[in-house]
C-alpha cells in the first residue's frame, strides 16, 4: 500500500507538468487550430527566465574590509550583493534565496510578450496553410529558440536552488500512519503540484467564469458566428495564445529546482506532451489535464521494481504505448469531441 | 532510354556526372590556401552527402508524393544500422549480405508500424510514428541492451563470431569492410599541381546505390503508382469515392521510403561500422524533414540538394571559429571588425544550428517549395528578361518534380 501512495505521489510532479504543457497547448490547438511544435521551447525559456532572476538578483560589488584579511595577509575584498545592500542583509538574502518563486513575476509579463509576438509576428500567417507547414515552422521556430538559450547560457545544466525552507523531504507515511521513511517526498514537488493544481484551476475559472473567457469558449465552438455577432475573435485569441504561453513559462519557472535547466529540456518534454494531448483528446482542455496527470502515474509506476521485472523495459515505452492504444481504438482521446481532427 | 523521357533523363544524367565527379567538383581550392577549409572533397564528408541523400529520397517518396508527415523515419535508419552491423560481426565483412540484409529488416518494420500508423492521417500520423520512433529509441537504450550494447552503441570487438572470415586480422587488428576483397576504406590520391583529390572506394559505392536509388525514384514518381500517391495527397476522399482503397498505396509508399532509409543505415555502417542509439532519436528525423523540405518537397532533384546542403553545412560551418573570423575581417578597422565578429559568431561554429533553424524558417514561410522552387524563380527572373512575352511558357521547362 505505501508502495502505491509512493508511486502516485512520484507521478504527480512529472504529472504536473505534462499537465500544464498539455493545457498550453490545447489552449492554442482549440482557439487557433495551430500545432505549436514550440511550445517546448517555451517551457524550457521559461525555467532560464528563474536562472536569469536568480542571475540578476546576484549580481553584487566588491569592497575592501579593512577589518579582515584574506589567507595571504591582504586586507579582504568582500562581495556584497545590491539586493543586500538596499533591502539590508537580511531581507535581501531571503529575496536571493525565493529566486525561484519570484521569477513566477518576473516571467508572466516575458511570457506574454513573447507569446504576443510568436502569434502576431508568425503564426499568424499560417492559419490557412496545412497543419504539416504548421508543424515545420514551429519545429524551426524551436530549434532557433533552444539555440539562442544555448548562446547566451552555454549548453550545461544550471542549478537553481528552491528557497531554502522548501528544500529536505517530509515524511508523508507518518501522517498516515505507515512506518517512517516509508514514504518521503521532497517539499518543493508537493508544492510543484499544488502550483500546477492552482494555475490549472485558475485557467478553469478564467474561462468558465469571465465574459472574456466565455466569448472565448464560444469562439472555440464556432469561431465564424461570433466573428459575425461584432466581437473580435482575432485579439482574444492572440490574448490566449499570450496566456498558453504563461502557463509553459510558469510550468518551467518551478520546474528549475527540480530538474537544472538545459537548453534542450524543451524539446523532452514536447514529444511526451503532444502524446499527453492526443490521449486527452485534441482541443479538449480537462482531457489534457487528466492525460497528464494519468500519464506522469502511470509511468512512475511502471518504473517500480516489481513491475520492471515482470516487464522490461516498460518504463520507458509505457506512455508511447497508451498513446498507440489510445490513437488505435478511440482516435479523438480520452474526453475529445468527435469529430475533432479525426480523421 | 531507360525508360525515362527526355527532361528526366538529362537530371539523372547530370546527377550521375556531379556523383561521379563529386571529389573533383567538390575540391575547387588548392589544399594550401586559405580556402582549403571549404573543401568537402573527402571521403567521410562525401559519403554522408549520399547516404544522407539516398535518406532523404525515400523520405521524399512517403512525404513529397503523399504527403503523411512522418517524424520517426530515424527509426529505420538505426534498425537498418543494426543489422548490418551484426551482420559483419557474425557472418563477413563483405558489405553486400550487410546492406540486403538491412534493408530487408528495416522493410520488415517498416511494415509493421507503416500499418498501425496509416490508420490514422495528418497529425495523428505524425504523432505515431514520433512514439513509434521514440519508442524504438528508448528500447535500444535500455531494455535491448543485449541486442544493440547501450549507451556505448553496437561496434565490432576482435573476437566476433565470424563464420566467413577472420575474427581477426594477421596484424591482430579487427578487419575491415570490403565488397569481395575490394576494401571500402581504400583511398587513392590524385596529386594535381597544388590540388589533391581522394577517390574512396566506400564512397562511389554509396554513389552508385544513391544512382540506383534516385533512378527508382524517378520511376516511380513517373508511374501510374506515383499517381496514386499524389492523388491521395491532393484529394484523399475523392479517391476514396472512386472506389479505390488508399491504405495499400500509403502502406506500400511508407515501406519502400522506410527500405531507402535502412539501405541509408546499413551504407552508414558499412563505411564506419558501428551503430548507436542517438541514430534512431527524434532529432534525427526531424533532420531528413528538414533536409527534405529545404531541398523542396515532391521534387526530385530536391531532397538530394537538401541533404547535400545541410551536411556541407554543418561540417564547413561548424568549423568556423573566432580566429578564421578575425583573418577574414581582418582588412576593416579594429573597432569595426569587433563589431562584425561579435555579430557573425552566434550564427558560425557552435551556433551553426541557429542559422540552420532560421533558415529552415525563412524556407517554409517563404518558399514552400525549397531551394528548387528558389532556382527555378531565379531561372524564370532571367529567362524574363532575355525575352519578354513568353516568360509564362519559359518557367514551365525548367526541370521541375
Amino acid at each position: 500500500m505505501d508502495a502505491i501512495i509512493l508511486q502516485i505521489l512520484n507521478g504527480l510532479d512529472k504529472g504536473s507538468a505534462y499537465a500544464l504543457i498539455a493545457l498550453g497547448l490545447t489552449l492554442i490547438f482549440g482557439t487557433l487550430g495551430v500545432v505549436n511544435f514550440a511550445h517546448g521551447a517555451l517551457f524550457m525559456i521559461g525555467a532560464f527566465c528563474a536562472v536569469t532572476l536568480q542571475r540578476i538578483l546576484n549580481i553584487s560589488f566588491e569592497t575592501i574590509d579593512p577589518t579582515r584579511t584574506d589567507f595571504l595577509g591582504n586586507p579582504m575584498k568582500v562581495k556584497t550583493t545590491y539586493v543586500e545592500t538596499w533591502f539590508g542583509p537580511e531581507v535581501g538574502a531571503s529575496i536571493i534565496d525565493w529566486a525561484v518563486p519570484l521569477a513566477i513575476l518576473f516571467s508572466i509579463p516575458i511570457m506574454i510578450g513573447i507569446g504576443f509576438i510568436m502569434e502576431r509576428g508568425l503564426i499568424k500567417h499560417f492559419y490557412k496553410r496545412p497543419h504539416a507547414d504548421q508543424i515545420l515552422v514551429t519545429f524551426g521556430l524551436a530549434i532557433v529558440l533552444q539555440e539562442i538559450i544555448k548562446y547566451f547560457y552555454g549548453a550545461n545544466p544550471i542549478p537553481t536552488g528552491a528557497p531554502d525552507v522548501f528544500k529536505g523531504s517530509f515524511d508523508f507515511g507518518v501522517m498516515l500512519g505507515f512506518d517512517a521513511n516509508a514514504i518521503i517526498y521532497p517539499y518543493w514537488r508537493l508544492v510543484y503540484f499544488a502550483f500546477a493544481a492552482i494555475i490549472v484551476g485558475a485557467v478553469f475559472a478564467f474561462l468558465q467564469f469571465t465574459t472574456f473567457g466565455m466569448v472565448v469558449r464560444a469562439g472555440m465552438a464556432d469561431r465564424e458566428t461570433v466573428g459575425l455577432l461584432g466581437i473580435n475573435i482575432d485579439k482574444r485569441f492572440t490574448i490566449m495564445f499570450g496566456i498558453a504561453a504563461a502557463v509553459a513559462g510558469l510550468a518551467g519557472v518551478m520546474y528549475a529546482p527540480i530538474n537544472s535547466p538545459n537548453y534542450h529540456m524543451g524539446m523532452d518534454f514536447l514529444v511526451l506532451s503532444f502524446v499527453v494531448v492526443v490521449v486527452g483528446g485534441m482541443g479538449s482542455l480537462p482531457g489534457a489535464v487528466l492525460a497528464g496527470f494519468l500519464l506522469g502515474i502511470l509511468e512512475s509506476f511502471a518504473s517500480m521494481n516489481e513491475i520492471k521485472s515482470i516487464l522490461p523495459g516498460i518504463d520507458q515505452i509505457i506512455i508511447y504505448l497508451v498513446a498507440i492504444i489510445i490513437l488505435l481504438t478511440r482516435p479523438r482521446g480520452l474526453m475529445g469531441r468527435k469529430g475533432v481532427m479525426e480523421d | 532510354m531507360l525508360g525515362l523521357n527526355k527532361k528526366d533523363l538529362s537530371l539523372l544524367l547530370v546527377v550521375t556526372f556531379l556523383a561521379l565527379c563529386a571529389p573533383f567538383i567538390l575540391n575547387p581550392f588548392p589544399t594550401d590556401s586559405s580556402l582549403a577549409q571549404f573543401n568537402a572533397g573527402y571521403p567521410d564528408l562525401m559519403q554522408r552527402f549520399v547516404i544522407f541523400g539516398i535518406f532523404a529520397i525515400g523520405f521524399n517518396i512517403l512525404f513529397g508524393l503523399t504527403g503523411y508527415l512522418s517524424f520517426g523515419h530515424a527509426a529505420f535508419l538505426g534498425v537498418g544500422s543494426y543489422s548490418a552491423v551484426w551482420m559483419f560481426k557474425l557472418l563477413s565483412m563483405n558489405v553486400l549480405p550487410a546492406i540486403v540484409l538491412s534493408v530487408i529488416v528495416a522493410g520488415l518494420f517498416s511494415v509493421v508500424i507503416g500499418y498501425v500508423s496509416l490508420r490514422r492521417s495528418g497529425i495523428y500520423f505524425s504523432i505515431l510514428t514520433l512514439a513509434f520512433a521514440q519508442m524504438s529509441f528508448n528500447l535500444a537504450y535500455s531494455v535491448l541492451t543485449p541486442i544493440t550494447n547501450g549507451e556505448t552503441g553496437l561496434q565490432l570487438t576482435l573476437d566476433d563470431p565470424r563464420i566467413l572470415g577472420v575474427s581477426r586480422t594477421e596484424s591482430g587488428g579487427i578487419p575491415v569492410t570490403n565488397l569481395f576483397g575490394l576494401d571500402m576504406r581504400d583511398t587513392y590520391e590524385m596529386v594535381v599541381g597544388p590540388w589533391s583529390f581522394q577517390f574512396n572506394n566506400g564512397y562511389y559505392l554509396c554513389a552508385i546505390l544513391m544512382l540506383i536509388s534516385f533512378y527508382l525514384a524517378i520511376r516511380i514518381f513517373r508511374s501510374p503508382f506515383g499517381m496514386m500517391l499524389r492523388a491521395i495527397k491532393s484529394n484523399n476522399t475523392r479517391m476514396t469515392y472512386t472506389g479505390l482503397n488508399a491504405r495499400p498505396y500509403t502502406l506500400a509508399a511508407f515501406v519502400i521510403s522506410g527500405m531507402y532509409a535502412g539501405l541509408a543505415g546499413g551504407l552508414l555502417a558499412s563505411m564506419d561500422p558501428l551503430a548507436g542509439a542517438e541514430r534512431m532519436q527524434w532529432t534525427a528525423s526531424g533532420e531528413v524533414v528538414l533536409m527534405t523540405i529545404l531541398g523542396g518537397a515532391g521534387t526530385l532533384i530536391g531532397p538530394v540538394l537538401g541533404a547535400g546542403f545541410i551536411k556541407y553545412f554543418e561540417n564547413i560551418f561548424s568549423k568556423i571559429n573566432e580566429s578564421v573570423l578575425h583573418t577574414w575581417f581582418g582588412f576593416m578597422p579594429d573597432g569595426l571588425e569587433d563589431l562584425v565578429i561579435t555579430l557573425v559568431y552566434p550564427f558560425v561554429g557552435k551556433g551553426w544550428h541557429l542559422t540552420l533553424g532560421i533558415m529552415f524558417m525563412l524556407v517554409v514561410i517563404f518558399l514552400p517549395g525549397g531551394l528548387v522552387e528558389g532556382g527555378q524563380r531565379i531561372a524564370g527572373l532571367f529567362r524574363r528578361k532575355k525575352s519578354g512575352d513568353d516568360a509564362n511558357k519559359s518557367t514551365q521547362s525548367t526541370p521541375a518534380e
